[in-house]
């Protein structure tokens, strides 16, 4: 039986974010997927380019817009809810962009969602965590119905180049509503890997003290060609800005390496890094639960510890 | 009336550790302490200060589960809601079932703004706001950090992947909150009093004409799977020949 998939595409105007990739493997384990990649934008030409070369995508649709110019799930949930028909499924990254959109596309297609999809048993049964990853559940969506996912990015590795699927553009005739306006958007800019694609992550807690205190983590983080995260409450205390919280409620990673400092461990971080290849712990109080979860633990002050490390590189 | 319209939930309290019943059926409940979902409090939190501010006028809250949902409810009531609607359901309610029943309470109460939790801590799933907001035809603003409301419209400042994004939102709109929009007032026992005589009606989903549909049957539940024991090292030294013999340097 064939599961026609529709992916929602997330990018930036120029570069397709590695979250696609994701979603389409996550697509690629439904028996029989034909996998489609929908690019809204004003011009779609290069991200649908990129799209086209992820291997296991068999279409990509240019959806095209001058409303599109930014990501706003309630101009570019029409546009996809008006594709939608053909396909048994239409899925997106578990990221802001896709929680905000897909959830929006579901309710103007009357079909379930599916949120964060860790693992497909089949084109209706799929694994999701639930409680902040204590208990995983596994659910089974009706017969018949349009299966609308989000899926955890964490969970599955990005689909590899290799592929050159026809690229097309759709045309919609869709109504695109007027009530949501874009202001502004700040980022804090930087030269240093993201944080939730890079393969070494050094995160940063409460126990550096000060803004100036995580200079040293950015140190060592550049000798490592590590991205840098922070616990909420470094994130909190103000000594890290929002965009580099790790945990339930900021950005769930799953990297190579994960290197937490001067982190206790509370339950919304540890379910942030879960996904972690190898964790690093080091922390003054050898009871911190992260302990807990590290594959290697190292009990003592980081002030002297880390500058330690960066020489023996 | 200005009127603003929060969604709660009644949810196992984010301090309670969660256990997965033996046989995979579901969690463990009974006996265990339960609350208002934590990013609803902060919903209700923000409803109260909009009126405080006299930017509206009533803050009534919702919740749709079943009849002990009354206590957050009352709790709701004593933080400073005006009146309560407890639309009572039984089982599981799928987001499209309770986002159903706020469309039909939306027509009903007119309100300028619905806000509600970005997610509920039990089934993490995320949707209800946006589903209110695709039902209704109306803007939503998820995530937010930051409301401030002009003639007509809603400045939100949303926490996105890449930092914080600011919209322009003409009301009625539906906002979801994040944890640092606000941080929700203590109850005093004072208002504990008060909250029993304020209005608290009670529907029935089928007089709402509202059908509890079942598209995401629950098959089984699991605990995840445990990491494997690490390793203690003791000193700097020591952890960089650990990270090189595993291959991470």
């Amino acid at each position: 039986m064939t599961a026609r998939i529709l992916i929602v595409a997330e990018h930036d105007g120029a570069k397709l974010n590695p979250s696609t990739a994701k979603c389409v493997t996550c697509a690629g384990t439904i028996p029989g997927a034909d996998i489609s990649v929908a690019v809204c934008a004003v011009d779609a030409a290069a991200v649908a380019a990129q799209a086209a070369q992820l291997a296991g995508v068999n279409h990509v649709l240019r959806v095209e817009n001058p409303a599109n110019e930014h990501a706003l799930a309630a101009v570019l949930a029409p546009q996809i809810a008006a594709l939608a028909a053909p396909y048994s499924h239409v899925f997106g990254p578990s990221t802001t962009f896709g929680k905000d959109l897909m959830a929006r596309i579901s309710g103007l297609l009357d079909a379930p969602q599916v949120s964060d999809i860790m693992a497909v048993e089949s084109a209706t049964r799929f694994q999701r965590p639930i409680y902040a990853g204590n208990a995983i559940l596994t659910v089974e969506v009706a017969a018949g119905a349009k299966v609308v996912g989000t899926v955890r990015t964490a969970s599955f590795q990005a689909a590899p180049d290799g592929g050159s699927a026809p690229i097309e553009k759709a045309s919609l005739d869709v109504a695109i509503p007027q009530h949501t306006r874009f202001v502004s958007v700040s980022a804090g800019r930087s030269d240093r890997p993201d944080l939730q694609t890079a393969a070494r992550v050094i995160s940063g807690g409460r126990a550096l003290g000060s803004a100036e205190g995580f200079k040293i983590l950015y140190a060592l983080a550049d000798k490592l060609g590590a991205a840098v995260g922070a616990s909420r409450a470094a994130v909190d205390a103000g000594y890290a800005p929002n965009e580099m919280q790790v945990g339930q409620t900021g950005k769930i990673i799953a990297p190579q390496l994960y290197v937490a400092i001067g982190i206790s461990g509370a339950i919304q971080h540890l379910t942030g890094i879960k996904d972690a290849r190898t964790i690093v712990a080091i922390n003054k109080d050898g009871e911190a639960p992260i302990f807990e979860v590290a594959d290697i633990g190292l009990v003592g002050d980081l002030f002297q510890i880390i500058p330690e490390i960066e020489r023996l590189l | 009336m200005k009127r603003i319209l929060v969604g709660i939930k009644r949810v196992v309290d984010y301090n309670v550790r969660i256990r997965v019943k033996a046989d995979g059926s579901g969690v463990i409940t009974d006996g265990v302490k339960m609350s208002i979902n934590p990013f609803d409090e902060i919903a209700l939190e923000e409803a109260l200060r909009i009126r405080e501010r006299g930017a509206a006028e009533e803050v009534v809250v919702v919740t749709v589960g079943p009849a002990d949902c009354q206590q957050q409810l009352r709790t709701a009531l004593a933080m400073g809601a005006d009146r309560a609607l407890h639309v009572l359901a039984d089982g599981v309610i799928e987001p499209l079932v309770t986002a159903r029943v706020l469309l039909k309470l939306v027509e009903r109460e007119q309100p300028l703004l619905v806000i509600l939790g970005k997610q509920a801590i039990d089934d993490d799933n995320g949707q209800t706001g946006q589903l209110l907001a695709a039902l209704w035809q109306r803007p939503q603003a998820t995530y937010a950090s930051k409301v401030e409301l002009h003639d007509g419209a809603a400045r939100v400042t949303r926490e996105v992947d890449a930092g914080l994004e600011t919209l322009d939102v003409d009301m009625p709109a539906v906002i979801t909150t994040d944890l640092r929009l606000n941080e929700p007032r203590y109850v005093k026992l004072p208002d504990i009093m008060k909250a029993k005589k304020k209005p608290l009606d009670t529907l029935t989903l089928s007089a709402m004409g509202v059908e509890p549909r079942v598209q995401l049957k629950p098959v089984s539940f699991q605990a995840p799977a445990n990491r494997k024991k690490g390793v203690m090292v003791k000193d700097a030294a020591e952890l960089v020949a650990a990270l090189k013999q595993r291959g991470l340097l």
